[in-house]
Parts: structure tokens; C-alpha cells; sequence
């Protein structure tokens, strides 16, 4: 029992580090791309080819001035920006990361912890994720603010319910009665990958999730040309810098999450082949590290679409909510219930 | 276990008496938020895995958002605080008095025996879905008409 709970110790310690480690470059490879994109060169200055400017920037979030409005309610303000970083930081709980590794006679699992409910963890967390910005934006006592919380948590109830539908869509294809999210990877391993049966379920989940990770276009609640900086106008310090770095976090989970479910995760094709010749460590290790590149790709694909696609009026995005996703994910789940009645 | 009971319900008891007391209303919402994560955590020691979750999902995460979201718009404070008339005041707490007997004389026959947490595995996913599929299979499908026809007046509503 102890040595489990020191295994799985180190794992937490190591994906927490990991997590921090690709959100704080993520920050870095962002403006890298922002400025291939706009035809700028972007931060070179730190280091070789500016690949130390993510140190500077916390460096420079950490010493700068803490402020906290008069008014402000001073528990809550404080409170804001933690919750935002607690949730960003929980859903890695559930995400196999990879196989098993065999070390001195023990089978070690790359998943925390395989809920019997996983799939419905990660979107518990996902729902939980808004409190730290209503909670920072209210309690800072400014309208922009105020508006930017508002904005936030109606964006985020409205694009949770297509995202459960186009999980429940999903879940009919995998599901073998649990809920768990390395049973899902496991029938992606013996069948297809996801994406072949659920495309529709899948570019539903893609655009909930730019639109939970307020990401452009659905970047609304820190609209800068309207609300000043949205929730987040009145913070300063490392306090801003947690919000900044929990919406990078939440980028790297949410892409993770889409791998996992759509993309087969840790699997690889073909990969199982040469588990005799390689030896299974080995193989674990390297359907760990195509997990990551899977990963790279959605956070590149994020970046990309910031860069290049304007956001969306208010109005527009609820339209997009209510009327398009939602009666597109219920026609998914319908189409899904059809082909599995009569084609299988 | 029986630490983790009694720590729950105590949190459970002291945020929900908080959630009265509370003078602000988005504490009183962030206190009620708690006495939900109380609740889920008794769902867990219960073996309900799904209802924990669901709780979660359902209650903390959307309805407690939509509630911190009226109450953020309306921007409660003394000023705009409707003066109540004193029959109101009168009927409001004659109401509370007589919950506050019903529940009295509920909890006076409660027998206090020695009960362990029952083991079953009927809060899990599979075990669940069989039960609403088959014995619950008209409630169920009702209920899900029910959500379903809420959603799609929301659409059109919003069509409007």
C-alpha cells in the first residue's frame, strides 16, 4: 500500500512539473509563432533565440508591485487567481499518460488515478474552472471587471452543455459500462481511433474546448478592445501572472484531453509490434513521448487559430452556443444511436 | 471512514449555517458551493461514484454558477435592499417556525443505533444504467423529454 502511495506521489510531482513547465514555454513558443505570423521575429533577446524569456517574464510577474483596489474585496481577490491555477492544475489526475512500466518486478501505471467516472471528472473540473474568474472579477470591484466574469460564466454554461452531449455521443461508441478514460484509450488501442467514428462529435468537443479555455475567437470575458482587460483589469503582480499562466495550463490539459479521447492518446500504431524487440519499457516511454507530439500539435493548433482568426461579438457567440453546436450535437448523438443499431 | 463522516458533515453543518448567516450573498452562493463539495464527498464514502460526480457537475459546477451570476447582476447591497412590510416579516417567520416543528418531530423518533456505511456497488455507472433502463424506464424517459423540450424552448426562445 505505502509504496503505491510513494509511486504515485512521484508521478503527481513529475506531470505537475511537466504541466508547468509546457505552459510556462507555451507562453514563449506563442509569441514565437505570433510574430512568424504577423512577420515579426518575436522575443529574442533572452538567451539563445530568446528561449529564456519565459524566466524573465516570471522573474519580472514576481517583482513587480502587488496591488489590491481599496474596495476590493481583499479575501476573494486573493482567493481568484488561486482557484483558477487548482483547477487548471486537477484534470492531470485522470489523463493516462502512458502504459505500464515494469521497475524491479512492479508494474507501475502512467495514470494517477482511473476513476470508474473519469470522463465526468474532467468535466466537473471544467464546470469548477469558471468560479476562479467570476470570483476574481466580482471581488475586484470594477465594472470591465464585472463584465468580464459575466461574460465568462454564461460563455462557459452555454458551450458545457454541447460538450457533454458530444461526450455522451462518444461514450456510446467506447463505453464498456464505465465511465473511465483509460478504458477509452484501451478501445482505441483494439479498434480505430475515435476520430473515425466521431468527427462531428469531435469538432463539437474541439470548439467547446477553445470556448472553456477562453481562447480565441472565444476569448470574450479579457476582451481588451471593449472591457479594458476583462476580468483580470485590477490585477497585478503574480497575481495576473497566475491567471495568464492557468489559461496556458488549461490549453495543455484541454489539449491532452482531445488527444486522449479523439486521438487514441498513448497509442501508436503498429507500435505494439516491436514491443518483443524493444522491450516494454521502452515501448511505454515512446507511446508516452507520441502522446506528447500529439499534444504539441493541438497546443501549435490553438496558437495558430489565435493568430489568425478575429473574435467573435457577443451575440454571435451565444448563436453559436445555442443554435448551431447544441442542435448539432443532439443530431450526433441520434446519427451515432442509428449507425450502432443498424450497421454493427 | 468514520473520521472522513464526521469531518464532512460538520463542514457540511457549518457552511450551511454560514450560507444563512452570511450578511453578503455571493458569500452566502461561495458557502452553499461548499456545503455541495460536502455532500459529494458523503456520495463518495457511500460507494456513489456517479452521484458524486454528477452533484458536482450539476449543482457546484452549473447551477451555483447561474445562481453567482443572477446574484452578481442584481449587485445586491443595502441601498437597493426592498423594504419588506411587517406582515410579510410576520408570515415569513411563522413559516420558518413551523419547518423548524416538522423537523423536530422528525428528528425526535430518529433511532440512534450503530449503523456502518452500507458496501454495495449500486452507485456505480453500469449498475445504475441497468436500474433506470429497466424498473425506472418511464420516469426516466420522461424526465429526459422533460430536459430535452426545456433545451429546445431555450433555443427558441433565443431564435426570437
Amino acid at each position: 500500500m505505502d509504496i503505491v502511495l510513494i509511486e504515485k506521489s512521484i508521478l503527481v510531482v513529475i506531470i505537475f512539473a511537466i504541466s508547468l513547465g509546457i505552459a510556462a514555454y507555451s507562453t514563449y513558443f506563442e509569441r514565437k509563432f505570433a510574430g512568424f505570423f504577423q512577420d515579426r521575429v518575436g522575443p529574442n533577446n533572452a538567451g539563445p533565440f530568446g528561449i529564456l524569456q519565459p524566466l524573465a517574464d516570471g522573474a519580472k510577474l514576481f517583482t513587480k508591485e502587488e496591488f489590491i483596489p481599496t474596495n476590493a474585496n481583499t479575501f476573494l481577490f486573493i482567493l481568484g487567481p488561486s482557484l483558477a491555477m487548482l483547477t487548471a492544475c486537477m484534470t492531470s489526475a485522470v489523463i493516462p499518460w502512458g502504459g505500464t512500466l515494469e521497475v524491479a518486478g512492479r508494474t507501475i501505471s502512467l495514470q494517477v488515478a482511473d476513476l470508474s467516472v473519469g470522463i465526468l471528472y474532467v468535466f466537473g473540473v471544467v464546470s469548477l474552472g469558471v468560479y476562479g474568474i467570476m470570483i476574481g472579477g466580482w471581488s475586484s470591484n470594477n465594472k470591465y471587471s464585472l463584465l468580464g466574469a459575466i461574460r465568462a460564466a454564461s460563455q462557459n454554461i452555454s458551450y458545457e452543455i454541447a460538450m457533454g452531449l458530444s461526450i455522451i455521443a462518444l461514450l456510446m461508441v467506447a463505453s464498456d459500462g464505465t465511465l473511465s478514460i483509460s478504458n477509452i484509450v484501451n478501445f482505441q488501442i483494439n479498434n480505430y481511433w475515435l476520430i473515425v467514428y466521431q468527427p462531428l462529435g469531435f469538432l463539437i468537443f474541439m470548439i467547446c474546448s477553445f470556448a472553456e479555455t477562453n481562447r480565441t475567437p472565444f476569448d470574450l470575458p479579457e476582451c481588451e478592445a471593449e472591457l479594458v482587460g476583462g476580468y483580470h483589469t485590477e490585477y497585478s503582480s503574480m497575481k495576473l501572472g497566475l491567471y495568464l499562466f492557468a489559461e496556458y495550463v488549461n490549453m495543455f490539459i484541454s489539449s491532452a484531453v482531445m488527444a486522449t479521447l479523439y486521438f487514441g492518446g498513448y497509442d501508436v500504431p503498429f507500435l505494439a509490434d516491436f514491443e518483443a524487440s524493444l522491450g516494454h519499457n521502452l515501448v511505454t516511454i515512446l507511446g508516452t513521448l507520441f502522446f506528447f507530439g500529439k499534444i504539441m500539435l493541438f497546443i501549435f493548433f490553438f496558437m495558430w487559430v489565435r493568430w489568425t482568426i478575429p473574435r467573435f461579438r457577443y451575440d454571435q457567440l451565444m448563436k453559436l452556443g445555442w443554435q448551431v453546436l447544441i442542435p448539432l450535437s443532439i443530431i450526433n448523438i441520434v446519427l451515432t444511436g442509428l449507425v450502432l443499431t443498424f450497421v454493427k | 471512514m468514520e473520521q472522513f463522516f464526521y469531518f464532512l458533515s460538520f463542514l457540511a453543518i457549518l457552511t450551511s449555517i454560514m450560507v444563512v448567516v452570511s450578511k453578503n450573498p455571493v458569500h452566502s452562493v461561495l458557502y452553499l458551493i461548499l456545503t455541495f463539495f460536502a455532500i459529494t464527498g458523503h456520495y463518495i464514502l457511500l460507494n456513489a461514484h456517479f452521484l458524486a460526480i454528477v452533484n458536482l457537475v450539476v449543482y457546484a459546477g452549473a447551477i451555483m454558477v447561474l445562481f453567482l451570476f443572477v446574484i452578481m447582476f442584481l449587485n445586491l447591497n443595502k441601498d437597493a435592499e426592498p423594504k419588506k412590510p411587517v406582515a410579510m416579516q410576520f408570515a415569513s417567520v411563522l413559516a420558518a417556525g413551523l419547518l423548524f416543528l416538522v423537523l423536530v418531530a422528525a428528528v425526535k423518533d430518529v433511532s440512534l443505533g450503530t449503523s456502518s456505511i452500507p458496501v454495495s456497488n449500486i452507485g456505480y455507472v453500469s449498475e445504475l444504467g441497468k436500474l433506470l433502463f429497466t424498473k425506472f424506464m418511464v420516469p426516466f424517459e420522461i424526465t429526459s423529454i422533460l430536459f430535452l423540450s426545456a433545451m429546445i424552448g431555450a433555443v427558441v426562445i433565443a431564435k426570437k
